[in-house]
């Protein structure tokens, strides 16, 4: 308890032997993990309370009388813990032999195996033989609805999805019903989780196989997916992420601890929209009017055209392209004296904005680098469908740029006039068909790469998966077509390219890529573009 | 009409009017001196009652024992927030019948203490949760709080005095976990009736985050007596660690089981051969059971000189709890009444701690596989492990409240086990 004389800032006492100094008010299980010890647990999860019910991180504290437990027992000055003493092991292993009383070890058949933290500890801290004879409990599985399986023999009763569903989500879809051991999870009546706008996270922070995603039911197993931290393309919100993919194909995307942006959450509309990463439609080799041709060659002739070019340039391209696509291409546009290039991107109505994460909330843009676009000074044109607002590119009659929009809603005599159209993309679009030179770009999954947020966060993703056939990514290809024409050196990396394009705009001023590191930096904010 | 049994020994306080339909009434209970200790609270001020109280020595009945006025000294002194006071009328341990009685035949008692304590407390409401099945129970209650409305000893400025208290009588939904004090504040709020983790304590954080207080029933019904007659006269009966009387609920095999009203400190075989008529016909006393099944059983012989006070209990072995006695004579088949009662806790194993979750089934299972001929010798080690990874590990109680009876019985009684696994006889069980 706090006295009344000055309270220290700091408390100093020892864990396994080792000094440890936090600050008041630490609890024992975040003082182990400030120094890398892990003390197992269920129910406490760092964005939820902790009700302290699942007793496995129970350890010991010299001079208590009972094993305290560490996720609600804060640190005092002087205080000696035990997490590996005799008495400490002697706990967890008997509280992990309660969880296996009634758990029907399936894990050969269970999503969850591989991730999974009844795996885990059981093989590092459990009995060798488990006790029970007993008939085993049994629940059976429940469809809770949207993306959630319920399979009630795994649950380990933690009712972190309970806390997620009221506390974060504060959409009271989960409960508790029955006591004892016979409680279990359920939703109420039939109305299941189906339209919560963020339930999947309870997939994730299900510390075991009972909450499972039925997409991803049966995809793969958690030992075979590459793991790749990404940045959620859906919305302007930046959602960080990780790709989870397997030869080649994204399985899953799952959120990336970011107290800045997301928390450890993701809403469902981002989650479930991946399915387009994998798309087989895909331009593979640079076409020239129509015939395949090498990268050098392409490039040269077009080179060589651009400069005979004499009519005026306009440019478009979409909210999904990265910081360094757009800049290049902005810088290209002033070295060819062209005009304001536009940009399209969907829009819906209304943001979900997660209650107990309010930094979080899908928005309204629903494309990843609409304020990248702002910063650099692009128009906006088309409606919320991302269409439309193109008239005067669709018959321009001199140089035309396309960059990343496939330009679906357009028909097929789009530049159509063009003296010359140049096509960025990475899928094969109808009006790609027009274009005299179609260079194929690799998707935000397959490059390295930097989105700026809602908030004005600059932050990298990674490619995930490669790419097909010779795509290049977008920065590329107008880095090296910029350096040509300029005389200068082509960026060979997103990071240099990146440093080319943030020299002439203030908001992204000094920031590099190692200071966004995997979290991002903000940008500087300016007259120009509005704060968040 | 005498109350079903008495018994000359008895030192009737609280059970005093016990019998007498009339005391239920306002006019009755104040025609038996009733309510007159208001007014002498009211002038004695907050601290004055608050120090007779500690002076009495009066220890929680809700089975803690914890010295009530040393609780009520907890609550913040200064206003500010609302403070609440809690009777805790949830008695649901097996064994225990007693804050029923004083609830059926004295309400006004209880309520007499309750408006005491709420003023000492600072409370201007207060609630009494009461046991879901309690149904009569509860009427009766309700009836003598609206009389007690009607005749101003409740409601707002209670006799001219400007003190204001509200009763508000809320029924369970029939789990014994509610009786735990946080659990009941749980289910009090609407939530789930899940005990929560102290600190924070009541007095800190109760009730809807509240300064509060709970109090057992009878510990509630003691307050008139102290108010009105000292806490000197209270100390005259009991013992000076126990001092007082209380209701011991005796249930099993006596010829007179009930409700007795005797000084703490009382002899138990007194208590069993004397108050309760002895043993029935032709049988011999196995064991005992002195506070609710939640603590451990004594044996013939620890029964023999033990002191039913809180220390005298200890002494013998076990625990006063609640001093709901069951005695069980030679025909007892004590595997299978450890079972029921493990199976009790199991059923009502709010189920949030795994110890307690998992260790109350499989701990019945074990026992039922034992009474059924199908047990080994190392269930009973396996019994002995499983209640004690029980005990001391979890959230409230009733978690130690199965390693009690099963480890109690284990080593008391372990001839009858091992008879059941080797033989499937029922050896010892008359
Ligand atoms: C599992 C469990 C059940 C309990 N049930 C009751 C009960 O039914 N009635 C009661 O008065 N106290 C019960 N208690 C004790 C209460 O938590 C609390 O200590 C008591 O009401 C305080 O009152 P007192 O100080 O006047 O005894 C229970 C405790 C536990 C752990
Ligand atoms: S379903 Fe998962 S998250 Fe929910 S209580 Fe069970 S184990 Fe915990
Ligand atoms: S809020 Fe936006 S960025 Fe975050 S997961 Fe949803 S769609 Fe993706
Ligand atoms: S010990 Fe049992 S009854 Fe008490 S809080 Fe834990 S699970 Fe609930």
């Amino acid at each position: 308890m706090m006295t009344d004389q000055q309270s220290p800032q700091t408390v100093t006492m020892r864990i396994d032997g080792r000094e440890v100094t936090v600050p008041t008010g630490t609890t024992i299980l975040r003082a182990a993990e400030s120094v890398g010890i892990e003390i197992p647990h269920y129910c406490y999860h760092p964005g939820l309370s902790s009700p302290a019910m699942c007793r496995l991180c129970l350890v010991e504290v010299e001079g208590w009388p009972k094993p305290a437990p560490a996720c609600k027992t804060t640190v005092a000055e002087g205080q000696v813990v035990h997490i590996e003493s005799e008495m400490a092991q002697a706990q967890r292993t008997g509280v992990l032999e309660f969880y296996l009383l009634n758990h029907p070890l399936d894990c050969p058949i269970c999503d969850q195996s591989g991730e999974c933290q009844l795996q885990d500890y059981v093989f590092a801290q459990g009995r060798e033989h488990g006790r029970g004879r007993e008939p085993k409990r049994v629940l059976g599985r429940d469809d809770f609805g949207g993306d959630v399986l319920f399979n009630g023999d795994r649950c380990v009763m933690c009712t972190r999805c309970v806390r997620f569903m009221r506390e974060v989500a504060e959409d009271e879809r989960l409960c508790v019903v029955e006591r004892g051991n016979r409680a279990v999870i359920d939703t109420f009546f039939d109305e299941g989780l189906e339209g919560s706008p963020f339930a999947g996270n309870i997939v994730d922070i299900c510390p075991v196989g009972a909450l499972v995603s039925k997409d991803f039911l049966h995809k793969a197993r958690a030992w075979d997916l590459d793991r790749t931290p990404s940045v959620c393309p859906s919305c302007s919100q930046g959602c960080n992420i990780t790709l989870q993919t397997r030869d080649d194909l994204v399985q899953r995307l799952k959120p990336r601890e970011n107290m800045d942006v997301n928390g450890w959450w993701m809403c469902d509309f981002g989650r479930h929209n991946y399915e387009w990463i994998n798309r087989v439609d895909r331009v593979e080799e640079p076409l020239v009017n129509g015939e395949t041709q090498g990268w050098p060659e392409a490039l040269g002739s077009l080179l060589g055209r651009l400069k005979e070019a004499k009519g005026e340039v306009k440019a478009v391209t979409w909210a999904h392209s990265t910081n360094e696509e757009m800049g290049l291409l902005k810088a290209m546009m002033e070295e060819l004296g062209g005009s304001e290039v536009v940009y399209r991107s969907p829009r819906t109505v209304g943001e979900l904005q997660l209650p107990g994460f309010p930094l979080l909330a899908r928005r309204e843009d629903l494309a990843p680098n609409v304020r990248g676009a702002e910063i650099l000074g692009f128009t906006r044109v088309g409606d919320e469908e991302a269409e439309g607002g193109l008239d005067d590119l669709a018959t321009h009659k001199g140089v035309l740029i396309v960059v990343g929009d496939p330009l679906e809603d357009q028909n097929e005599n789009f530049g159509a006039q063009a003296e010359l159209f140049i096509y960025l993309g990475s899928y094969l679009s109808k009006v790609a068909g027009n274009a005299h030179y179609v260079l194929p770009t690799t998707t935000f999954a397959e490059q390295e790469g930097s989105y700026t947020n809602v908030q004005g966060r600059v932050q990298r993703f990674w490619p995930g998966i490669r790419s097909p056939g010779s795509a290049r990514p977008g920065w590329l290809i107008l880095g090296a077509l910029f350096a040509e024409f300029t005389e200068t050196e082509a960026p060979i990396g997103a990071d240099q390219a990146f440093v080319q394009v943030a020299k002439g705009v203030p908001e992204f001023g000094e920031i590099t890529y190692r200071d966004m590191g995997t979290r991002g930096a903000p940008a500087r904010k300016s007259a120009g573009v509005a704060g968040d | 009409m005498a109350y079903p049994y008495t018994h000359e020994k008895e030192v009737r306080i609280l059970s005093k009017h016990f019998g007498e339909p009339e005391a239920r009434t306002v006019e009755g209970w104040k025609a038996r001196g009733g309510y007159q200790t208001l007014s002498m609270a009211f002038e004695m001020g907050r601290n004055a009652i608050i120090d007779e109280v500690k002076a009495s020595g009066l220890r929680g009945r809700g089975g803690a024992g914890f010295p009530a006025g040393v609780k009520w000294s907890f609550m913040p002194q200064d206003g500010g927030r609302p403070h609440y006071l809690l009777c805790n009328a949830d008695e649901s341990e097996p064994g225990t019948f007693k804050d029923r009685e004083l609830l059926r035949w004295a309400p006004h008692q209880v309520i007499e203490g309750m408006i005491i304590a709420a003023y000492a407390i600072r409370a201007e409401q207060a609630y009494v949760y009461c046991r879901g099945e309690f149904f009569e129970t509860t009427q009766i209650l309700a009836r003598a709080i609206e009389e007690a409305y009607e005749a101003g000893y409740l409601g707002k400025d209670i006799l001219g005095s400007g003190v204001n208290v509200d009763i508000t009588v809320h029924c369970g939904g029939g789990a014994y976990i509610c009786g735990e004090e946080t659990a009941l504040m749980n289910s009090l709020e609407g939530r789930r009736g899940t005990p929560r983790i102290k600190p924070p304590f009541p007095a800190q954080a109760g009730y809807m985050g509240m300064p509060s207080t709970v109090n057992n029933v009878e510990t509630l019904s003691s307050i008139p007596f102290i108010i009105q007659e000292g806490a000197d006269a209270y100390r005259a009966n009991g013992t000076a660690e126990s001092p007082g009387t209380k209701l011991f609920c005796v249930s099993g095999h006596v010829r007179r089981p009930g409700n007795y009203e005797l000084p703490l400190g009382f002899p138990l075989m007194e208590l069993i051969d004397d108050v309760c008529g002895g043993m029935k016909e032709g049988r011999t006393l196995k064991g005992v059971i002195p506070g609710g099944s939640s603590v451990p059983i004594l044996n013939a012989e620890e029964c023999a000189n033990c002191e039913m006070s809180f220390e005298g209990v200890i002494a013998a072995g076990s625990q006063l709890g609640c001093a709901a006695v069951i005695v069980m004579d030679d025909s007892t088949d004590i595997v299978k009444e450890v079972r029921r009662m493990v199976g009790f806790y199991a059923h009502e194993s709010c189920g949030q701690c795994t110890p307690c979750r998992e260790g109350s089934a499989w701990a019945e299972k074990i026992l039922r596989r034992i009474e059924e001929g199908r047990g080994t010798e190392e269930d009973l080690d396996t019994l002995m492990e499983v209640t004690s990874q029980m005990e001391g590990t979890t959230i409230c109680v009733l978690s130690d409240s199965v390693a009690a009876p099963v480890q109690s019985s284990i080593n008391k009684f372990r001839e009858e086990y091992l008879s059941r696994i080797r033989t499937g006889e029922k050896a010892g069980v008359a």
